[in-house]
């Protein structure tokens, strides 16, 4: 309960931070509406896209948005603050909550340009439901992978290169269900949900990976 | 001499490996050939790379309940080696690849599996590199190991055996125990395991000592 608790006022305290410097939050808009519109100037004259390359180009978008997003959600931390925030809460409720806020905002992130993207280049997605679901488990998976491993970084030098060396690896099988997945649903064949459960399965492995491990990192 | 029978022992299997693997007998099957060979060689790398990457992990574990700078080294060494023997794995199958698919290299999830593999103890070593703090180092880089482990592990192990692929084993595509394995390469295949795994430990057993003996001298300066 107790737990519980530190992690609501962890999120709120993280909201509020995001909504009064609105620099990153702005600035994460701009990157995917700049993004879509570069992709819209290089397609406009070929057409609509092919599925298989309109797929790819959309999670090209999300993963580097996605890495953006979180990767700054332990930069933007002082030492100092870090210090006070480990007289007050337990290292758990820290990244569970640090966790919660970047599949909020991811979850917001990757609705709106997949918003965007399906409104400038096109939209040939057969079942849309299915797609925005795996599109949110996308969301879900890609927060749940990186919230440590921008913890990582965040702690050794060169931070902003080590962060998509370090996520690739442990993006890569989630990208490849997704892509899979994603690919279904834009077909509209093959409901099979096997994809979706390994997603979920994936992203509750990390997340407990992640509880397990967040403490040996935060005492450094 | 009394604990180096290990050694005597990978020599002499590496040896037999080598020698039953190129001249001992062989099924006659369509397109495998005498290509089926690298049964000998691929398939015992893997087994070692794996095993030894598992031994990374558990160190690192080791290392985070009871911080020891042995238990530091030992994690760091061993992901070398498994790299090294990851890379010879990738090798070998790409050659074998070539003269069976006609490619070096195809997106199956194996090979998906296997480059992963690679890149997640390529961005070990990086992290590693990137931390000038020694604990600090140890302790960060040892979270990696585990969190990336845990990470990939459902796509070296499980993917592979959901969906097609045209690896070996997968994908209605029989592994080589179903029909290949006679009890005559058996013999060898078994040894080749033990072999390869064994040349791992020695590897990293020798790199750990220097090593060891390195940090023993730096401190020596110091002191």
């Amino acid at each position: 309960m107790q737990l519980l608790r530190e992690i609501w006022y962890l999120m709120q305290k993280d909201f509020r931070l995001e909504w009064r410097q609105r620099a990153a939050l702005n600035g994460m808009l701009l990157y995917v509406g700049s993004t879509v519109y570069v992709c819209y100037l290089s397609f406009v004259r070929g057409g609509q896209l092919p599925a298989p390359a309109w797929n790819a180009l959309l999670w090209v978008i999300l993963l580097f948005a996605a890495i953006n997003a979180v990767g700054k959600s332990f930069l933007q931390e002082s030492r100092g603050r870090l210090l006070y925030y480990y007289t007050l809460v337990r290292p758990e409720a820290m990244i569970l909550a640090k966790i919660a806020y970047n599949v909020l905002l991811l979850l917001g992130l990757s609705l709106l340009a997949f918003g965007a993207y399906a409104v400038v280049l096109g939209n040939p997605v057969q079942d849309v439901p299915r797609f925005v679901l795996v599109v949110a488990l996308g969301a879900v998976g890609f927060a749940t992978a990186l919230t440590l491993i921008s913890g990582i970084a965040a702690k050794a030098a060169n931070s902003n290169t080590l962060m998509p060396i370090l996520g690739f690896p442990v993006v890569i099988p989630i990208l490849l269900q997704l892509i899979k997945a994603a690919k279904n649903a834009l077909d509209g064949l093959d409901a099979s949900p096997q994809p979706l459960y390994m997603l979920g399965g994936l992203s509750l492995l990390v997340v407990a990976v992640s509880y397990l491990l967040y403490p040996f990192l935060w005492r450094t | 001499m009394k604990n180096a029978w290990w050694k005597v022992l990978t020599v002499v299997l590496l040896l037999y490996t080598v020698v039953m693997g190129l001249l001992g007998h062989a099924p006659r099957l369509a397109i495998l050939n005498e290509t089926i060979r690298n049964l000998y060689f691929h398939v015992p790398m893997w087994f070692g790379m794996t095993i030894i990457l598992f031994a990374s992990v558990v160190y690192s574990v080791r290392y985070l309940r009871k911080p020891s700078d042995r238990l530091d080294v030992l994690a760091h060494h061993t992901a070398v080696t498994g790299i090294v023997m990851a890379c010879l794995g990738l090798a070998t199958g790409s050659i074998w690849a070539r003269y069976t698919w006609g490619t070096w290299w195809t997106a199956d999830p194996r090979l998906n599996g296997a480059a992963v593999a690679v890149m997640i103890y390529g961005a070990y070593l990086v992290l590693r590199s990137s931390i000038t703090d020694e604990q600090q180092r140890a302790r960060i880089s040892a979270v990696y190991n585990i969190f990336a482990f845990c990470a990939a592990i459902p796509l070296l192990f499980i993917l592979p055996r959901l969906t097609d692929s045209l690896h070996p084993g997968a994908g209605g595509n029989p592994g080589f125990s179903k029909y290949d394995l006679d009890n005559n390469m058996r013999l060898v295949f078994y040894p080749a395991v033990i072999a390869w795994t064994l040349l791992g430990v020695w590897i990293t057993n020798v790199s750990v000592r220097l090593a060891l003996v390195k940090h023993k001298l730096y401190e020596k300066q110091l002191a």
